[in-house]
């Protein structure tokens, strides 16, 4: 038997090695990975391994998904590696040689905008102590001091002798060398390949359809699964009735799938799929079949007034200040549910054995897809691998939690030896996210008699991601993420406002749908309540919503600096041009998340029938240091069009407790017809490091909200808005 | 057994005739480049061309297509990458994710073969293919240099 499997093993480990290309390191057993720098591995150290021929394969422990970061990554190696930038390409070490060489690459988890952020300093040493090695290297061999060489371009130069080497002929000589223990890293003014506007290094493959993602992958005698979990959260699998679809061509197995789901596996996905959908079940769907958007909305509402909350953020007495104040603003909004709704459904290819089990997927957290698997498998992570592939899109939904990797690996327990693919319909992905929490927020102000804001209450009632995916992260019944963006100080997402009496808190509700973390996650609703609110007292004022904030921003000059250059280079306080005979108004919003600050400025028209339409944003962003301008500036495009589609369309609506929503059919995005202009201002002032992946998602509400209030005297509280009437009265 | 003409090449097909074309395209002539998103023609990742036309494969049964009838998918729009629209992506780093690029660059093609000079109206209306990553703009000005590109050369 084990021998079968070995055969088989290495029958596909060729193919699945040349499907993926140099993005994975194909199959190795953690063993032999735990045996670093071996005499055929021309490595010098866990992030660089260069080739006699001079190939440079910079090692990316984060996972790339569109967001760029295997590029700027691989841009701060070869900065501080002085690499011939042609020469490099890239690949993922496994989280199994993570584990084996005691977690040589650190964090490999992808999410909250931390690829570049959190591991900048780590793999910038790595590059310059690849580079430092290399130079030792060639003036051993030179019998010259190494700080009489430089090295640029992969090569070290001994300009007294007139003699040079390239790195690839160096890299052996090099890698024997011990690591030097004190790195100095380059001042980032004087980068020559990090900061600048390179292509990125996986397009290509991108064009062509070369690029595997795992929904793609083949392995020999491999069979696909599809499956059905119970539409209910929380509901089980009562019963089902196999018999009547194991006739149907190509069905191999029916298989039970924990407690809650039934896959079918066949030859292939299709006919899996199909029999799945003729496949009698039954669910039992449990108390949880009573909720609805309507039960949970009302449960949200008693929270908004509940004495009990967490506080996340108390300056003065904010109460006493609204109760004595003159003038009083209250208002209350409301952020649904969404869906991340990647474009590559959920699928991971999992080979069990007794012995070991190894899994193919699209993860942002390759070590928590090892966890998965492992505690799937029933086998000991140092006896289980996980390979990585590029995401067809993350957004949060592929990190944390691995559902679809539990499930893969449950079904391949059923049918040993034999690599089983699992891939998600649809529907199924539909049904099963992990969903953008859902929370409503009141707003109570005071402004003194010059419309000066003294004091503000912002309580907000709902969902806890923290609480369902790391409830040993909540303190005293606080989750510190729910105060994205509305934090007193520091470098993550602090508020950019400075108010005399202010009270932040949160009163949990979770109800039972599993919310996850959703590409901004909870800066996304802070941002459109504290931005909208914000509009709403400059209005109340009698105030330019400008001014308004400026005037309470003078003690946060970052948050302000976005916040100016996105107004200016707009064009604010000066008329927009109209568009086809429609005025055009302008809306702005502000925040800081993910280590960034970010602004935009929307301009919108509405028509007489109530229709928006979006024409250009100007978002400004301080992410502190650039390292790739031109993928800062897709993300910031791409943010619009995440932050848009949820703003004008997003919603997933719970009935008889599931999800009604299926498919993009009733669940409506942006698409190219509607996506605005958007002009990107990078403010790099230097001197931190921040996300770009999310932030500026988190803008693209409330400035369109507030240029829609512009145009039309409405204030839209609740999203999506096709759900508001706009036509003029 | 169905007979498809797929890149030039005559595969025969041994599949249920309701199969619709895409997952004949993946699962059993194995060109995997053509993705499944929606099953339900809404987001074009599955897009491909049946004589010259952009079609969504994910909603067409595999009967509908004759062996007369030439499919093209993103594996065959050029051979080496070259098709104008392919080069034009290139040049402006268009994908992110690229999971639904395939389907966004065989649209592309399409539109341009039809209207090799495409207004900024005609793209934006032409191309309704969803991308979650947002490329949106990126889309617009690669299909915008193609067009020049095609015209020059």
């Amino acid at each position: 038997m084990s021998q079968t499997i070995e055969a088989t093993r290495r029958g596909f480990l060729a193919t699945a090695s040349a499907a993926l290309g140099a993005f994975t390191l194909g199959f190795r057993i953690p063993e032999a990975a735990a045996q670093p720098a071996a005499a055929a591995t021309p490595e010098l150290n866990a992030w660089v391994v260069i080739h006699p021929d001079d190939r440079i394969v910079v090692r990316i422990a984060r996972s790339e998904m569109g967001q760029g970061t295997l590029t700027g990554l691989a841009q701060l190696v070869a900065e501080e590696l002085n690499a011939d930038w042609s020469k490099v390409s890239t690949e993922y070490p496994t989280p199994g040689q993570n584990l084996a060489r005691n977690r040589a690459w650190g964090n490999m988890s992808t999410g909250g905008s931390r690829g570049v952020r959190e591991s900048h300093d780590y793999v910038r040493k790595g590059g310059a102590a690849a580079r430092m090695m290399l130079v030792q290297a060639a003036a051993n061999r030179w019998g010259v001091p190494a700080a009489d060489c430089a090295a640029a371009k992969s090569m070290v130069t001994h300009a007294a002798s007139g003699r040079s080497a390239s790195y690839g002929s160096l890299a052996a000589e090099a890698a024997k060398l011990a690591p030097p223990t004190e790195i100095t890293l380059k001042d980032p003014k004087d980068w020559t390949i990090a900061g600048k506007p390179l292509p990125r290094l996986d397009t290509v493959d991108k064009t062509n359809g070369k690029q595997v993602y795992g929904a793609d992958l083949k392995l020999p005698g491999m069979l696909n699964a599809a499956i059905r979990d119970c539409p209910v959260f929380g509901g089980k699998l009562a019963s089902f009735d196999a018999a009547a679809i194991t006739s149907r061509p190509g069905v191999r197995k029916v298989v039970r799938v924990n407690d809650s789901a039934v896959a079918v596996v066949a030859d292939t996905w299709w006919q899996a799929k199909t029999a799945l959908d003729a496949l009698p079940v039954v669910w039992d769907e449990g108390p949880n079949a009573q909720v609805s958007s309507e039960s949970v909305a009302a449960w949200l509402k008693e929270g908004l007034d509940a004495p009990q909350a967490a506080v996340g953020n108390r300056v003065g007495d904010a109460r006493a200040a609204i109760a004595a104040a003159p003038r009083k603003l209250e208002a209350v909004y409301g952020y649904p549910h969404q869906n991340h709704a990647c474009m590559e459904p959920m699928n991971a290819t999992a080979l069990w054995t007794a012995e070991r089990c190894e899994v193919w997927t699209p993860t942002q957290n390759g070590e928590a897809a090892l966890a998965a698997t492992a505690e799937a498998a029933g086998l000991p992570p140092a006896r289980c691998e996980v390979h990585k592939i590029h995401l067809g899109g993350g957004f949060g939904r592929r990190g944390a939690v691995h559902d679809w990797v539990r499930q893969a690996v449950a079904i391949a327990k059923e049918l040993p030896g034999t690599p089983v693919k699992l891939l998600w319909s649809r529907e199924e992905d539909m049904l099963h996210g992990l969903f953008h929490p859902v929370t409503q927020c009141k707003l109570t102000a005071g402004l003194d008699a010059q419309g000066n804001l003294t004091g503000m209450h912002m309580r907000i009632s709902g969902q806890s991601i923290v609480a369902s995916i790391f409830p040993q992260n909540i303190r005293d019944g606080r989750d510190p993420v729910v105060f994205q963006g509305l934090n007193p100080d520091g470098p993550e997402a602090a508020i950019g406002y400075s108010i005399p009496n202010l009270l932040i808190d949160h009163a949990m509700r979770n109800p039972h749908v599993p919310p996850g973390f959703w590409r901004g996650v909870n800066l996304n609703q802070n941002a459109i309540y504290l931005e909208c609110f914000m509009d709403e007292l400059a209005h109340e004022a009698g105030k330019d919503p400008l001014e308004f904030r400026r005037s309470l921003m003078q003690r946060h000059p970052r948050h302000l600096a976005v916040l100016n250059a996105a107004a200016e280079r707009a064009g604010w306080g000066t008329p927009a041009a109209p568009v086809n005979g429609l005025p055009v108004h302008r809306g702005l919003a502000q925040t800081m998340g993910f280590g960034s600050y970010v602004a935009a400025c929307a301009e919108v028209s509405v028509t007489p029938a109530g229709e928006v339409k979006v024409h250009r944003i100007v978002a400004a962003t301080d992410c502190g240091h650039a390292v790739n301008p031109q993928q800062i500036e897709a993300q910031v495009e791409g943010s619009f069009v995440y932050g848009l589609s949820a703003a004008l369309y997003g919603e997933c609506t719970v009935k008889a407790g599931r999800m009604e929503q299926e498919n993009f059919d009733t669940y409506p995005m942006l698409r190219l017809d509607e996506m605005p202009k958007v002009e990107t201002v990078i403010l790099p002032s230097g001197g931190f490091w921040g996300g770009v992946g999310e932030p500026t998602i988190a803008v693209a509400a409330p400035a369109v909200l507030n240029a829609i209030f512009a145009a039309t005297g409405k204030r839209i509280r609740t999203l999506p808005l096709k759900h508001h009437d706009l036509r003029r009265a | 057994m169905a007979k498809l003409t797929v890149n030039g090449r005559v595969h025969d097909v041994a599949v249920d005739p309701e199969t619709p074309l895409l997952w004949v395209i993946r699962e059993q002539i194995g060109l995997t480049g053509t993705k499944y998103g929606c099953g339900v023609a809404q987001c074009g990742a599955c897009t491909v061309h049946v004589d010259g036309q952009a079609v969504r494969s994910c909603s067409l049964p595999v009967s509908a297509v004759t062996e007369a009838q030439k499919i093209t998918t993103i594996e065959g729009l050029s051979p080496d990458g070259g098709h104008p629209v392919q080069k034009a992506w290139v040049a402006l780093d268009v994908p992110q994710c690229g999971y639904c690029q395939s389907g966004m660059i065989m649209a592309a093609a399409a539109l341009l073969a039809e209207n090799p000079k495409p207004s900024v109206a005609d793209i934006r209306s032409g191309i309704t293919n969803i991308c979650r990553c947002g490329t949106y703009n990126r889309v617009q000005a690669a299909v915008q240099r193609a067009a020049g590109t095609s015209a020059a050369g």
